[in-house]
């Protein structure tokens, strides 16, 4: 029988404003099954998006949904999440809006591992507003605010999740929207920050003066930079470089903020130990 | 039975928060207002509420608004500094009708200013504090008790009015140490004012879709009420659009629910907008709020001592204005008033709008320093 996105979707707000052939309708369709494996009550889910295309992401999915400000995503979303800590809280946030103006609530909300699921779709170029520079627009591309050539260097946005310690970090193109699945299922599944770095397409805005300017032609370059992790690791240094490794890149398991509330909460009313070094084995 | 605390304002604003029914704070570190926000993260826990220091200012308003979005009275303090830092979160707070308090302890600008002294330069601020049109309602402690009474009324107007509410103390109120008289906790209790919510079958529940100068009805989320929040304009159910009838309603329903409102009714609650000291057979009067009301006492009191019949009209509730008594001051006191406040004149300049007349005299202080009783005096003299 064939998935019943309906249920999941506010159907009479479509057709959605994107483009023909953009990535997000594949990775809000992602999103719903990967709702749906999780058994999700959509009534106990809140999906948090910002200003961009992938902004709009919010207005679709029948559920409690927050279109916020520009950047501040993840910052609302955590008032949301430590406020309603057995409620599901998804993040959905563009390159520019997850690491450009709201890069420090990324690294932040990383770094706190509070429950969120953080996915950022990246694709390399500010849609919205017609085709400037993002944090993650390749060097030497062309963009409207670079027509020369962009010279600002990237974010590696995973890797910035990685270093900034979120406890769950993957990334995967919407290319093959199975595979996009079972990750977010991955994500969704994990306690703690899992911060999920989707490659997609705007042959719109970056590809049409990159010579990629229809969706095809745009995803096949996404193909050509991504190789799944176990095999970039047998890659070297040079051919390393060039490439952007997909699939589960980090999952450890580390005390999730709202839980360790919890702790403080037992703490302050008389009824649990107070926490110290050792709660965190010492380490610095 | 009232209660007797020996406290500051900044602490005192912090308790009344929870005893409004807050059960969320978050914000950022600031001096002079970080008292606020240590006195949050002792007592949240206590009562089961939640407590977050974020990474910024932005985020420190974000996660509040967030919070009380889904259901939680929710609140954030800071300082002059931190509202221009919050000022866009504010508009969607503002434009998404989302309650919340914002506890701003005054210090002196623009800019980094003079972190640790007093200052009454925000008021301005506070009245449009970010982009668009909008209406602010705006309280000004002016005293240790009323750091508490009117962070309490701050929550009922933000839960009423599905609006930010501004609580403003000022660095001298904010640390001042003393004694305070506080309502009884179940006098309190019995105030408290809880957002409206639908109760109908979820298929017809239209957050937005309410009559002008009324708030929107927003449910808390997770209770089977599935509505969209956003910053853009939005129609009845929540969801964007540029329809320009309904932006046009949406602007004159966000302005007249606070201001209309409040000129209809003569005021958004039960509670006094102002305190009028003396003012029965003066001659003089003079207008203060917030800590310099407190010089102003005194140079009431001593101008009566010296034969001069002098009175005090005190601001609480600085926006929106008490239109009315303002216009009767005015009408009555003539060139016979004093403003005296801690900037260039912002709340002269209201009055100056309301009585359309700039005759009267100000004496105004933009330096750090408070301004004191014999300052008062002597320019009261100088009118007479």
């Amino acid at each position: 029988m064939a998935f019943n996105y309906d249920k999941y979707l506010r159907v009479n707000k479509m057709p959605t404003l994107w483009c023909w052939g953009c990535g997000d309708g594949v990775i809000l369709k992602a999103t719903i099954r990967a709702i749906e494996k999780m058994g999700w009550d959509m009534n106990d889910v809140c999906v948090v998006s910002g200003i961009g295309c992938s902004g709009r992401f919010s207005s679709y999915i029948d559920c409690n949904t927050v279109h916020t400000t520009h950047g501040r995503t993840v910052a609302y979303a955590t008032g949301i999440k430590l406020a309603n800590p057995d409620k599901h809280v998804i993040v959905v946030a563009g390159d520019g809006d997850g690491l450009a103006i709201g890069g420090n609530h990324t690294i932040h909300g990383c770094r706190r591992n509070i429950d969120l699921n953080f996915i950022l779709i990246n694709n390399f170029i500010y849609g919205l507003t017609n085709s400037q520079t993002s944090p993650t627009t390749p060097q030497g591309m062309w963009s409207v605010t670079m027509k020369q050539g962009n010279i600002d260097p990237t974010f590696n946005a995973s890797g910035l999740a990685m270093g900034a310690g979120a406890s769950f970090v993957a990334r995967e193109s919407m290319i093959d929207p199975k595979k996009l699945e079972k990750i977010l299922v991955k994500a969704f599944s994990h306690k703690g920050f899992s911060f999920v770095e989707v490659l997609s397409n705007c042959h719109i805005n970056l590809g049409r003066k990159n010579k990629m300017a229809n969706a095809m032609e745009n995803l096949a370059w996404i193909d050509s930079i991504t190789v799944p992790v176990r095999k970039f690791d047998a890659l070297s240094e040079e051919e390393k470089a060039q490439k952007l490794p997909t699939g589960v890149l980090r999952q450890v398991e580390q005390p999730e903020y709202c839980d360790l509330y919890d702790r403080v909460i037992e703490a302050a009313q008389g009824k649990g130990a107070k926490i110290t070094r050792a709660d965190f084995d010492n380490k610095i | 039975m009232a209660r007797e605390v020996i406290s500051t304002g900044n602490e005192l604003s912090s308790m009344a928060a929870i005893d409004a029914g807050a059960r969320f704070f978050s914000g950022y570190p600031i001096t002079p207002s970080s008292e606020v926000m240590h006195v949050a993260s002792d007592l949240m826990p206590k009562v089961g509420g939640k407590f977050i220091q974020m990474e910024d200012e932005i985020a420190g308003i974000c996660a509040a608004i967030g919070a009380s979005a889904s259901g939680v009275k929710s609140y954030t303090a800071t300082s002059g500094p931190g509202i221009s830092l919050k000022a866009e979160q504010i508009g969607l707070a503002f434009i998404a009708e989302i309650p919340l308090v914002i506890v701003n302890v005054m210090r002196g600008g623009p800019s980094t200013g003079l972190p640790t002294r007093v200052s009454q330069a925000d008021i301005g601020q506070a009245q449009y504090p970010t982009h668009g049109d909008y209406a602010s309602i705006t309280l000004c402690a002016g005293s240790l008790s009323e750091c508490y009474t009117e962070t309490v009324r701050g929550f009922n107007l933000a839960e009423k009015y599905m609006t930010p509410v501004f609580v403003l103390l000022d660095e001298t109120i904010g640390h001042m140490h003393g004694k305070a008289i506080l309502p009884d906790l179940e006098e309190i209790e019995a105030s408290i004012v809880n957002r409206e919510v639908f109760e109908g079958d979820p298929a017809d529940y239209k957050p937005y879709d309410v009559p002008m100068n009324k708030p929107a009805v927003l449910n808390p989320m997770f209770q089977g009420y599935k509505y969209h929040v956003t910053g853009l304009h939005h129609g009845a159910e929540g969801f964007p659009t540029e329809d320009a009838e309904q932006c046009e309603f949406n602007i004159e329903r966000l302005v007249g629910k606070i201001n209309t409102i409040h000129l209809e009714n003569g005021g958004l609650d039960d509670l006094p907008d102002y305190e009028e000291v003396d003012l029965d057979d003066a001659e003089v009067c003079i207008i203060a709020y917030g800590s310099i009301a407190l010089g102003a006492y005194e140079a009431v009191k001593k101008l009566r001592s010296e034969g001069i019949k002098a009175g005090l009209l005190r601001p609480i509730m600085l926006w929106p204005s008490p239109v009315k008594k303002l216009e009767e001051i005015g009408e009555r006191f003539k060139d016979k008033i004093l403003v005296t406040e801690l900037n260039m004149g912002q709340y002269s300049k209201e009055v100056e709008r309301v009585i359309k007349r700039n005759d009267f005299t100000t004496l105004l202080k933009a330096n750090g320093r408070p301004i004191a009783p014999a300052e008062m005096v002597a320019k009261v003299k100088e009118m007479m």
